[in-house]
């Protein structure tokens, strides 16, 4: 039966990916003054687990590597070797190895091992070196050992072979060697499938009861038997010890080859069958059957019927394989818990609706209270079940920490800083879409505080705080939201160097005015970067822009707060999904819109004095200190000229891309969560629409892009972007 | 048709045995530790069980030993799936009643192979 193992493949990559995770995260948590025992053990387990799969799905390269690793882990798991910081080192060094090689394979193509190869020689290196290195030779002699002894042996049986055709074994075995599952028969008829792979070649078997004791003294569960088996085949011995392997170690067996003129000892036969009787006569029938149960006295027969049952298993037809899916598909985890809820949810649904179903076949105006509370329930079962299904691809969001305590250490070895990592929150959920595009802005931010943020040590001690940083992974949620902050306890921005270098960059002007926030906010401008010196961890000027562009496109937004010599908190504030967006329902014309409410500023009325014309149709208005461009939709997506006056129009300030767009509105209708629909998928891009959704009533409502929205204008007539700002 | 239960807390070599098994016409149960094993062996007898050495929660050697605590598991075959380098954990997990085991890395043959030898 051959089975394709491809098929498994994807199954091994992405566990082996989450093994070497654990080993990492587990490496990381280790104490090397107080080793922790288990950690040990899960990072063995985990390296453990890749050697083997990768042996079994034939990725000889892997799990060559890992053995290595593997062997090192369990001397020190086992006590005959101290780790220290080099071990954890290379461990580390390891990990990164295996992974690469790992998603080497898992895109097809052939790894490149002269890493692995270094790698490996280190650690052999290790293992030879200080004690501990019997295990090694053990371990790597051990699989020669075997075949070698079985060498020796079949030489110094092998004489008699040119006349001889069988072997007697005598097989006693340990009392309780039923108690381990080893049922004798099992191995006999093993023997006979041996010998009948040769022509005429058969088996006999010779039961001895002579250790049988009274019946008062038997034990039920214990096998008092031996046995003398003939082999009448030319076997070969290492066949008959491997059948014998997992009971040579409490069991005797002897093996003795059969001269040609060799015959059954008929006398010791016939002893045999006398003691049979004579024991017989002192146990019942009862008691014989029992024992035939548990114990092979009728071997011989059992054998002779058996093995035909065998070959069935063999003949039977492969099932038509599943087609191996090759192509990398991701799949999700989820906990049985969630499942449950949701079943249970549904359960819910169900009655429910069978409720309101007899309800309808028999309604009566005077059952329009009930028929009311039913579809409250409805919309509560509904709201639940949505909730729970969203939840399925909630992850915690400790996936997108967990690889920051090893950026951390190493970018502060790399940087020569003292920094302590604190996560907390790591349980918070995050939708898994978010969670994968928030990786990377993350790791910007992170590394940007440890360059730029903290201090040297000795700048630290100087100013008198501790030589150690800190920086905080923060993550909760927030009305709806998820805010996830990255703290450090460093200098601060310096808004005098911020300020002077927008100027040099031409960002403002010399003589504007800024407050302390729009000074800080100067840093997500593309092109702009603080660094003196452009160094290996960060400072090439491409970053945060590209982070604050990042978050923006999940919906969401990001800003800094400082406070000199205290240290600096940048706040990422994000949806929980993608798949759903608070909206606010507004009404113009004749069509239905949604703004996405985290990009409301705020809702006023226009007054008369707060409007500006400045060319032609396009007009400003003054908002507290700022200027803020007007949009009526109409204009925007070609649906019919506004009719209103301006005067006294409701207008919904809104903010994308970090400036502020008036839109004019008819009305204003509810906010709700809204599914979104992708327009891209079902029709085609539409500019400044994100996306539609379907309303209550069945209708589609456009969902407003509000960053695309604030380009648009200027692509338009680029003279108005006269934004006193 | 027997009925086997398969412990591992490795999902890749699970599904592996799982699948061979049960393309071969056997029945399968998995688990992915010796406690969750323990558990589903107490409700449903099987007439053979393959498990793993290492694993979390509850590993090998200790499910096999609390396994041959249940009457219904006295005889019952158990086989270890372990790798060559562990010579020591042989021989423990035979002290724990284990019935034989299945050397790492093994492909499905040689797991059918080596089922049958125990099986009926």
């Amino acid at each position: 039966m051959s089975i394709d193992l491809s098929q498994f493949h994807q199954v091994f990559f992405e566990e082996s990916f989450e093994g070497l995770d654990i080993m990492e995260s587990s490496l990381l948590a280790l104490d090397l003054t107080e080793v922790d025992a288990e950690t040990i053990n899960t990072i063995f387990r985990a390296a453990h687990s890749i050697k083997g799969g990768a042996g079994t799905f034939g990725f000889q390269q892997i799990s060559g590597f890992t053995h290595v690793v593997e062997t090192l882990l369990d001397e020190i798991r086992s006590g005959e070797r101290e780790i220290n910081k080099a071990h954890v080192d290379l461990f580390l060094e390891c990990v990164d190895c295996l992974r690469g090689l790992m998603s080497d394979l898992q895109a097809g193509s052939e790894p490149d091992m002269t890493q692995a190869d270094d790698l490996k020689q280190q650690v052999e290196g290790i293992l030879a070196n200080e004690g501990g290195s019997e295990l090694t030779a053990d371990a790597s002699s051990g699989a020669l050992k075997e075949p070698g002894l079985t060498d020796e042996k079949n030489q110094g049986l092998a004489s008699g072979k040119d006349d001889a055709k069988g072997w007697k074994i005598e097989f006693i075995p340990c009392e309780d060697v039923l108690c381990t599952g080893n049922e004798p028969y099992r191995m006999f008829r093993e023997l006979q499938e041996l010998a009948e792979t040769e022509e005429g070649g058969k088996i006999e078997v010779i039961s001895h009861l002579e250790k049988l004791p009274k019946f008062s003294e038997m034990h039920p569960e214990m096998c008092y038997l031996s046995w003398t088996i003939y082999i009448y085949a030319d076997t070969e011995l290492s066949d008959m010890e491997e059948i014998f392997e997992w009971v040579v170690d409490d069991c005797e067996i002897r093996y003795e080859r059969l001269s040609g003129s060799t015959q059954i000892d008929d006398v010791s036969n016939v002893e045999v069958i006398a003691d049979i009787e004579t024991e017989a006569e002192a146990i019942s029938a009862e008691v014989v059957n029992k024992e035939a149960e548990n114990s092979p006295a009728i071997v011989a027969e059992v054998i002779v019927e058996k093995p035909s049952e065998n070959k069935k298993i063999d003949q039977k037809p492969t099932p038509a394989k599943s087609k191996a899916k090759s192509t990398e598909n991701t799949s999700i985890r989820v906990s049985i818990d969630k499942i449950d809820g949701l079943i249970n949810m549904v359960g819910e649904l169900v009655i429910t609706q069978s409720m309101l179903g007899q309800l309808g076949q028999e309604f009566t105006m005077d059952r329009v209270l009930r028929l009311q509370e039913g579809l409250s329930q409805l919309e509560q079962n509904t709201r639940e079940l949505q909730e729970s299904v969203m939840k399925i691809r909630m992850l915690p969001i400790s996936f997108a920490f967990s690889r920051f305590p090893r950026l951390v250490r190493d970018l502060s070895k790399q940087l020569d800083k003292e920094v302590d990592l604190v996560m907390l929150g790591e349980n918070t959920e995050l939708d898994k879409t978010v969670m994968e595009k928030i990786g990377d802005p993350l790791v910007h931010l992170v590394r940007n505080s440890l360059d730029h943020g903290l201090e040297s040590s000795e700048d630290r001690l100087a100013n008198g705080k501790s030589s150690n940083g800190t920086i905080t992974l923060n993550a909760y949620h927030h009305g709806g939201n998820i805010v996830i902050e990255v703290k450090d306890d460093g200098a601060g921005l310096n808004k005098d160097r911020i300020l002077s270098k927008a100027i040099e960059k031409g960002l403002v002007q010399q003589d504007e005015m800024l407050s302390d926030s729009q000074i800080y906010d100067l840093i997500f401008q593309a092109g702009f970067s603080t660094a003196d010196v452009v160094s290996d961890v960060s400072g090439r000027g491409v970053g945060m822009d590209v982070v604050r562009r990042n978050i923006a496109e999940l919906n969401g937004s990001i800003e800094v707060t400082s406070n000199p010599g205290v240290g600096s908190v940048f706040s990422i504030r994000l949806p929980l999904t993608l798949a759903i967006l608070d909206g606010q329902l507004v009404k113009v014309g004749n069509e239905v819109y949604i703004f996405p409410l985290v990009s409301i500023v705020e809702s006023i009325q226009l007054e008369k004095h707060m409007l500006n014309n400045i060319t032609g149709s396009q007009y400003v208005m003054q908002l507290r200190d700022d200027y803020i461009p007007i949009i009526c939709l109409q204009d925007v997506f070609n649906t019919g000229a506004n009719t209103k006056d301006l005067e006294g129009a409701m207008l919904v300030v809104v903010e994308g891309d970090n400036e502020k767009l008036g839109i004019v509105v008819d009305e204003l209708l509810g906010q709700q969560q809204v599914v979104i629909k992708s327009l891209e998928q079902n029709y085609q891009k539409v500019d400044s629409i994100s996306g539609a959704t379907i309303l209550g009533d069945g209708t589609v409502a456009l969902i407003v892009d509000v960053s695309g929205l604030n380009n648009k204008p200027s692509d338009k007539n680029p003279d108005d972007q006269t934004q006193a700002a | 048709m027997a009925t086997i239960l398969a412990v591992d807390d490795s999902a890749s070599m699970r599904q592996m045995v799982a699948f061979t098994l049960k393309g071969a016409g056997y029945d399968v149960q998995e688990a992915c530790d010796g406690s969750e094993a323990l558990d589903i062996a107490k409700q449903q007898k099987f007439d053979l069980v393959l498990s793993d050495v290492n694993m979390p929660v509850m590993d090998g050697i200790e499910f096999v030993t609390e396994l041959r605590k249940l009457n219904e598991y006295k005889f019952v075959p158990v086989l270890m799936l372990t790798t060559e380098s562990a010579g020591d954990k042989k021989m423990e997990g035979k002290k724990a009643g284990a019935t034989g085991w299945i050397i790492k890395p093994f492909n499905p043959d040689q797991l059918l192979n080596t089922i049958k030898k125990v099986l009926g």
